[in-house]
C-alpha cells in the first residue's frame, strides 16, 4: 500500500493507505482523531469539513493520498493552547449553537474559514458560507447567532430561539 | 468504493502516458467522481490526478480579449478573480457551497455535463472554446445531451476560451438540497449578439434557446420574450419540480437575465 504522510494540527503524521482510503477515514480510523465526522455519502452535509493547506473541504470527498505533503487542520486542533475552547466554540456553547453536536466539529471548521477572511459577516453571508453544512437540530438561528456573538458583532437584540 | 491504484502526475504529458491503461479514469475536485465512485457508480482501475498539473491552472487574458481558463481551475479561483465577465463570477460563486468551490474544477464540470451543471451554460451561451490535448471544440458541438460530451477516452480538458460579452447574467433557480440549478439561465449579449442557455430543465441536458434569441435580438426587453411559448414535452420532471413549472421558470429566469445583464 502506498505510504502518505501530512502534517496535521501541526504534527507530522504517516501511514500506508489504499488507492480509496479517503482522507476522512484515514484521520478518523489510523489517527483516531473521531471529532470529524461522517453524515452522508453524498458530499452535501459537511459533518467531515476540515482544512487543507488552509482551505476548507469535506475530507470525504478527497482521497487521503491527495492531503500527501499537505498541512491539515481539524477540530482536534482547534482549543487554545491551553485546552480552553476557542472564541468560535465558546460562542457556540453560550448561545446554544448546538444540541446533538453532530454537526459542530464541521460548522467550527466552516465558521474559522469564513472569518479568517470576513472578520465581521453579515447574516447574509454567514448562512451563505454554511450552505454546505446541514444541521438536523438547531434550525441554524443559534448557529448564525454564535457566529455573530464571535465576530464581535451584538446579539443582545437578537431572540433566543 | 473498490480499490484503484492513485496517480498524480505533475505535467499533461505524464497524466497522458498514465491513461494508457484501459480502465484509467481523471480525478478533477473529485467532487463528483468521488461521490459517484461511493455508489459504484464507476469502478475505475487507475484514478490519473489532474490536481498537481500546475500548467492546468489559472485564468489569463489573451490579446484579442478573451478570457482563458485553465481546466484544473477550481471554482472558488474563477468566483475569486475580478478580471472576469459578471455572469460567469455570479455562477462560480453561486456553485455548490464554499467546500465545493475548493476542490471542483471547470474542467470536470464541462467533462461532466450534468444535465443540472452550471458551467455548461456559460459555455454554450457565450460560444467558449473547449482546448483538449489534441484539439479545439466549440461548445455548439462539445455538448451532446445528459452526460454526454464530444470528448474521446482518455482527452483532457486543459482550457477553456470564453469570448467576452458586453453584457451577461446568471440566473440559477436553485435546488436546495443538492444546489444544482433546477433552472439556470445564461445569457450574453455581444455587440450583434444574444446567446442564451438554459440548463437544469430538459432531458437533453444544456441547450440553447433560439426563439428567446431571436426575440431579444430584435429588441433586447423582458417584454420581448412575453409572447414565447415553452413546452413542458423534453423538460426534466421529478421530485423538485415537474416539467411544466420548468417550463414556466425557463421562462421567468430569462426575464430575470434581461434584468440583471450587466
Ligand atoms: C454538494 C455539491 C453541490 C454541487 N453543486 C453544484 C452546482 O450548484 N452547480 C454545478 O455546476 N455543480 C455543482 N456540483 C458539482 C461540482 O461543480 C463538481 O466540482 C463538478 O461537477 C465536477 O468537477 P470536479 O473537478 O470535481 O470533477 P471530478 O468529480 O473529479 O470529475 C468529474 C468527471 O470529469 C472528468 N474530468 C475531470 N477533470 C477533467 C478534465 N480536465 N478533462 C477531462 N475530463 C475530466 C472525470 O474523469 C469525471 O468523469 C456540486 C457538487 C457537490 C458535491
Ligand atoms: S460526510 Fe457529508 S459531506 Fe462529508
Ligand atoms: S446540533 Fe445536531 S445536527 Fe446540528
Amino acid at each position: 500500500m502506498p505510504d502518505v504522510k501530512m502534517i496535521v494540527n501541526g504534527k507530522p503524521v504517516s501511514g500506508s493507505v489504499e488507492g480509496r482510503t479517503l482522507l476522512v477515514e484515514f484521520i478518523r480510523n489510523n489517527l483516531h482523531l473521531t471529532g470529524t465526522h461522517v453524515g452522508c455519502d453524498t458530499s452535501q452535509c459537511g459533518a467531515c469539513a476540515i482544512h487543507v493547506d488552509g482551505k476548507l473541504v469535506k475530507a470525504c470527498t478527497m482521497f487521503a493520498l491527495e492531503a500527501n505533503n499537505r498541512e491539515v487542520a481539524t477540530i482536534e486542533g482547534q482549543a487554545n493552547n491551553d485546552g480552553s475552547l476557542n472564541f468560535i466554540q465558546q460562542a457556540f456553547k453560550d448561545h446554544h449553537g448546538l444540541q446533538c453536536g453532530f454537526c459542530t466539529p464541521g460548522m467550527v471548521m466552516a465558521t474559522a474559514d469564513l472569518l479568517k477572511t470576513n472578520s465581521k459577516p453579515t447574516e447574509h453571508e454567514i448562512r451563505d458560507h454554511l450552505e454546505g453544512n446541514i444541521c438536523r437540530c438547531t434550525g441554524y438561528h443559534n448557529i448564525v447567532k454564535a457566529i455573530l456573538a464571535a465576530s464581535g458583532q451584538d446579539v443582545s437584540r437578537i431572540a433566543a430561539e | 468504493m473498490y480499490n484503484f491504484e492513485f496517480k498524480q502526475p505533475k505535467t499533461v504529458s505524464e497524466a497522458l502516458s498514465a491513461l494508457v491503461n484501459d480502465e484509467a479514469q481523471l480525478l478533477g475536485g473529485g467532487q463528483t467522481l468521488i461521490p459517484t465512485m461511493k455508489q459504484r457508480l464507476a469502478s475505475p482501475s487507475t484514478l490519473v490526478s489532474l490536481t498537481a498539473i500546475e500548467e492546468m491552472k489559472g485564468i489569463c487574458l489573451n490579446d484579442d480579449g478573451s478570457i482563458s481558463i485553465g481546466g484544473g481551475t477550481t471554482h472558488a479561483d474563477v468566483a475569486a478573480n475580478s478580471n472576469i465577465f459578471s455572469g460567469l463570477i455570479t455562477l462560480a460563486k453561486n456553485i455548490g457551497d464554499a467546500a465545493v468551490r475548493n476542490r471542483g474544477t471547470i474542467g470536470g464540470s464541462l467533462a461532466n455535463n450534468d444535465p443540472a451543471a452550471c458551467y455548461p451554460a456559460a459555455a454554450l451561451s457565450t460560444g467558449a472554446v473547449i482546448i483538449t490535448n489534441n484539439r479545439e471544440i466549440s461548445a455548439d458541438d462539445f455538448f451532446r445531451g445528459m452526460f454526454e460530451t464530444a470528448l474521446e477516452e482518455g482527452e483532457i480538458i486543459l482550457s477553456v476560451r470564453f469570448p467576452v460579452p458586453s453584457l451577461s447574467s446568471y440566473q440559477k433557480f436553485i435546488q436546495p438540497a443538492s444546489r444544482f440549478a433546477i433552472v439556470g439561465v445564461f445569457l450574453s449579449n455581444f455587440e450583434n449578439e444574444i446567446r442564451i442557455a438554459i440548463t437544469g430543465a430538459a432531458e437533453e441536458g444544456v441547450y440553447r434557446w433560439r426563439e428567446a434569441e431571436v426575440a431579444l435580438n430584435a429588441n433586447f426587453s423582458e417584454g420581448s420574450l412575453n409572447d414565447l411559448l415553452v413546452e413542458p414535452e423534453g423538460m426534466i420532471g421529478d421530485i423538485h419540480a415537474s416539467s411544466e413549472y420548468r417550463a414556466h421558470l425557463v421562462k421567468v429566469m430569462t426575464k430575470r437575465a434581461v434584468k440583471n445583464a450587466s
